[in-house]
């Protein structure tokens, strides 16, 4: 698949040579001038996007627990290093102008898109060298005017002045005379020398220039892209990338649940327990289910499986249908579904397993029992399930509230709590519900995190009324402490 | 072209004292209001023949009014000057407030609502402004409160139109700045060079950032956080303007440090730093010899007590001068209200309103001549009222002239509008010309 056509936001429109578009032979920072000519697969398509923004979304997080400037810079080498690798001059432009389509389309994915990049790009930046720095510098044209030697004496103790005041060493030679308004955080934060509307920019503080001039560049590529992408593209490429395209901003990317965790296998025989104790609602009823009725659809199937990811799964599978189809129907019809989901057929790719989001936004039919049950099931049968779970009425009710004002997520959350006697960290994902539950559950010393011990849940589930459904038994759950986890 | 006579002594007799009525309202509206002015001023030059004059500028312009019984209309919007006359006249606002140049006519922005995601009704310029308001003092005044003010806490007006004014254009290159009294407590202040009216949100946010001293909310009220060696534009404003109108005009108005109550809220602030009160008050009971007989007899001034102490507080602080800087900040530096500034979106009360509670006008102050201002000599509705009545017969081309806001007038028209008009002229000159380059420069069409 070639770029050619659609990426280019700003010049060298046909020129793929243009070295300045991160070739193989330009530095590793590059304004994304040109968009790559290259050929890649569409399977590469889509991996090298999803790691980019595995990056970007690394970095938001990072930002959203106040990290200042300087703890991010390592943090953000990390995350670049581990998701695109070190040698990645290529996977950067092709993964950059991918979520250039993908970013394009509204005016809030372009915030966010613009803001999260610059971001990223300001602190590549500080990374770098100061040779390579200059030639960045150099490359994009600054239209900013070196001072002369002799502007810098005429100023210079002013200059002292403002590196003293913000606790800086000002043995710089290089200033750069900007107007002010290309430099707000520094006017802000009083941190350059202003005369007469023109800020007088040491050497270290070049990122803010050359940021700004990235982010302006990339503002304006931006839109030229979506009035490309409009008119052009979603015609032509209407099937082929366009849906895998506008999936990516919704996509999840949280925990990598596709790597499998050697210390958290869980034997066949614990599954039961464990599904008692810990698995989210929604795969609870699947599992339980199958359990039922050793059988469920496709859907369903789906689902569970990519959530389960057994070693033994095929056995598990095997066990299960075969009681209603028979073990010859199961190996020809259904094992080739359960290998290929673990990636041992066709195509090789373990796929990940879904998120709540894409949970919650499936549609279930008659007959299916996938989706997210705060969604799908029936107030009735949600009543009955959670009573399932331990619930007295009112957490019941709380949870049920939740779900009437289509907080999904929310009445998983408090269905945890309830369930565990602490709050989670969010629900977004049922391994992520799994994994929590595990966490807790393994935790000896368990007083000083909940209200309750882990010991004192027996008493206070077997307190509660049972609601209908007879899985109302979590003493089971407290032995399994010890008896279970390989960690 | 004189009033009639008969109409005014009408209207004096009902009027009897107030200061401000929908009356006097409408004829200070029909005769004084400087319309043609004030459009030529938002008008920037746009109101000319000059082929690159944009005649949809001033009717992009948001205008509000705030009209009896507290209603307000927002998104106003005028065609011209006749009929932004017209409209004020009739409906006789008591306050005008001045928004934005918008993309499209304001009035009509809700035919351009949904028609695509990017909005299309936006605002594309406006005046950089400031606002001052003495409340925003009322911790270091020691005369009033509240909404009252005089000749003894106005010169923190003064010190605050000083330092926004020197520093908005030493440091920031700005020329066309007015200065206008808010009517009753505080100063208002219209950057217009287009390079200010240009500037986005985040600009103003930093400009404002950058005058900010005081870190604190309402809770902890204002306290001044500066760095041990300042910024040259700090270093600046305190050896000009802070020490000075410190010693000279704060320290002895607001009496600070006498009598002891008043001093024992400067040693409060002072002595949480690690200098305990005794030992700062101590000072107070050794006087030099020549104070020490006035004290006995009962003749020692106020001002040479607080001046005095004041000598004596900074000998102490010598050690620690920080102390002593974050003080003269803390009783002289402006107090900003930073929000005003930061959005375009923010309208701002008209030069030349009347204030309902005062009736003075809102008349522009030099920021040359700021130490002279007198609020309290403001002119009034009634004042100019009795003005046109009994003031000179002489025949004159605008009723203004007559009445004590002519000065007033005046000066908006030679100090700022003058100025600002000649370099707007410049300035569409200048693009006009750039534009004919380019066109010229361009190949021909081509079919």
């Amino acid at each position: 698949m070639a770029f050619r056509s659609i990426g280019a936001g700003g010049r060298a429109e046909d020129g793929g040579e243009d070295s300045r578009g991160g070739g193989a032979g330009s530095g590793k920072l590059s304004f994304y001038e040109a968009a790559p000519d290259e050929e890649i697969s569409l399977e590469d398509f889509e991996e090298y996007a999803l790691d980019r923004l595995r990056v970007l979304k690394g970095i938001e997080e990072e930002r959203s627990r106040g990290k200042k400037m300087e703890e991010m810079d390592p943090l953000v080498s990390d995350l670049w290093r581990k998701h695109m690798g070190s040698d990645s001059s290529k996977k950067d432009v092709i993964s950059h102008f991918i979520l250039r389509l993908a970013y394009c389309r509204t005016e809030d994915l372009r915030r966010w898109f613009l803001g999260i990049e610059s971001v990223l790009f300001r602190h590549r930046f500080r990374c770098e060298m100061p040779a390579a720095q200059q030639k960045l510098m150099d490359d994009c044209n600054l239209p900013y005017k070196a001072m002369t030697s002799a502007e810098i004496e005429a100023v210079k103790e002013n200059l002292e002045s403002v590196a003293r005041s913000t606790n800086q060493v000002s043995n710089s030679k290089m200033y750069y005379k900007v107007p002010f308004e290309d430099v707000p955080e520094l006017v802000s934060g009083r941190k350059v020398y202003l005369r007469r509307g023109e800020a007088f920019v040491p050497r270290e503080q070049l990122s803010f220039l050359v940021v700004g001039q990235f982010r302006s560049r990339l503002s304006k590529a931006l839109v030229l892209t979506n009035r490309k992408w409009i008119s052009f593209i979603a015609g032509e490429e209407k099937d082929r990338l366009a849906p895998m395209v506008e999936a990516l901003s919704t996509r999840y990317l949280g925990p990598d649940y596709t790597q499998p965790k050697s210390s958290n296998e869980i034997s066949l025989q614990d599954l039961d327990q464990l599904a008692k104790a810990s698995f989210p609602l929604c795969m609870r009823s699947l599992f339980f289910q199958l359990r039922d009725d050793h059988h469920l659809r496709h859907g369903g199937r789906q689902q569970l499986g990519l959530f389960l990811k057994l070693e033994d799964a095929l056995a598990f599978w095997r066990a299960e249908f075969s009681r209603k189809v028979g073990v010859e129907k199961f190996d020809k019809e259904y094992a080739y579904n359960v290998r290929h989901n673990y990636g041992k057929e066709g195509k090789r790719t373990d796929y990940t397993p879904y998120s709540c989001v894409k949970l919650i936004m499936s549609t279930p039919g008659v007959g299916d029992h996938h989706g997210c049950p705060y969604r799908h099931f029936s107030e009735d049968k949600l009543r009955a399930s959670l009573g399932g779970l331990g619930l007295n009425s009112r957490q019941v009710s709380s949870a049920l509230e939740k779900t009437r004002s289509q907080h999904y997520q929310l009445a998983c959350a408090e269905v945890f709590e309830a369930v565990h006697g602490c709050s989670s960290d969010g629900i977004n994902h049922p391994n992520q519900y799994f994994e929590q539950s595990r966490a807790l559950l393994q935790q000896p010393k368990v007083k000083q995190m909940c209200s309750f011990s882990f010991n004192d849940t027996v008493e206070f589930f077997s307190q509660e009324e049972p609601a209908s459904g007879g899985e109302n038994n979590n003493n089971d759950a407290n032995e399994e402490k010890t008896t279970l986890m390989i960690s | 072209m004189a009033g009639d006579p008969m109409e005014i002594d009408g209207f004096k007799q009902q009027q009897g004292q107030a200061l401000c009525n929908p009356e006097l309202l409408s004829l200070y509206y029909r005769r004084i209001f400087p319309f043609a002015e004030m459009y030529k001023w938002l008008s920037y030059g746009n109101d000319g023949k000059h082929p690159s004059c944009d005649s949809s500028f001033f009717g992009r312009r948001e205008f509000s009014f705030t009209l009896e019984n507290d209603i307000y209309l927002r998104y106003m919007s005028f065609r011209d000057a006749s009929e932004f006359e017209a409209t004020v006249c009739e409906k006789r606002p008591q306050k005008i407030d001045i928004g934005a140049v918008y993309s499209v006519d304001p009035a009509k922005r809700l035919a351009y609502a949904s028609v695509s995601n990017d909005r299309v009704f936006a605002p594309v310029e406006k005046e950089l402004v400031f606002d001052v308001d003495m409340t925003d003092y009322d911790d270091i005044r020691n005369c009033c409160s509240g909404a009252d003010i005089c000749l003894k806490c106005w010169p923190l007006m003064t010190i605050a139109i000083k330092v926004v004014d020197s520093t908005l254009r030493e440091d920031f290159g700005f020329d066309h700045i007015l200065w206008v009294y808010s009517g009753r407590r505080g100063v208002h202040c219209w950057v217009c060079d287009a390079r200010a009216r240009k500037l986005t949100n985040e600009q103003r946010a930093s400009i404002a950032d950058y005058f900010r001293v005081y870190k604190g909310n309402e809770n902890n009220n204002r306290k001044v956080s500066l760095p041990t060696h300042l910024h040259p534009f700090l270093a600046r404003t305190y050896s000009q303007f802070l020490s000075r109108y410190f010693d000279e005009e704060i320290l002895i108005k607001q009496s600070l440090l006498h009598p002891q109550e008043n001093a024992d809220k400067v040693l409060k602030l002072v002595s949480g730093q690690g200098m305990s009160m005794q030992y700062m008050s101590s000072a107070y009971s050794e006087l030099p010899v020549q104070l020490e007989e006035k004290k006995r007899n009962n003749r020692l001034l106020p001002d040479e007590i607080n001046r005095q102490r004041w000598a004596d507080l900074q000998r102490k602080l010598m050690q620690k001068r920080g102390i002593q800087v974050e003080l003269v900040f803390t009783y002289t530096y402006p107090r900003l209200d930073l929000e005003v500034t930061k959005k375009m979106n923010h309208l701002l009360k008209a030069p030349f309103c009347i204030h309902p509670k005062t009736g003075r006008v809102c008349v522009p102050i030099d920021p040359e001549d700021c130490d002279n201002f007198d609020p309290t000599t403001v002119p009034t509705l009634p004042e100019l009222f009795n003005d046109l009545n009994n003031g000179d017969a002489r025949p004159v081309s605008k009723d203004w002239e007559r009445t004590s806001l002519a000065k007033s007038i005046r000066f908006f028209k030679s100090s700022f509008l003058e100025p600002l008009l000649k370099e707007c002229r410049c300035q569409l000159e200048a693009s006009h010309h750039k534009k004919l380059q380019e066109m010229s420069a361009r190949p021909n069409f081509t079919w």
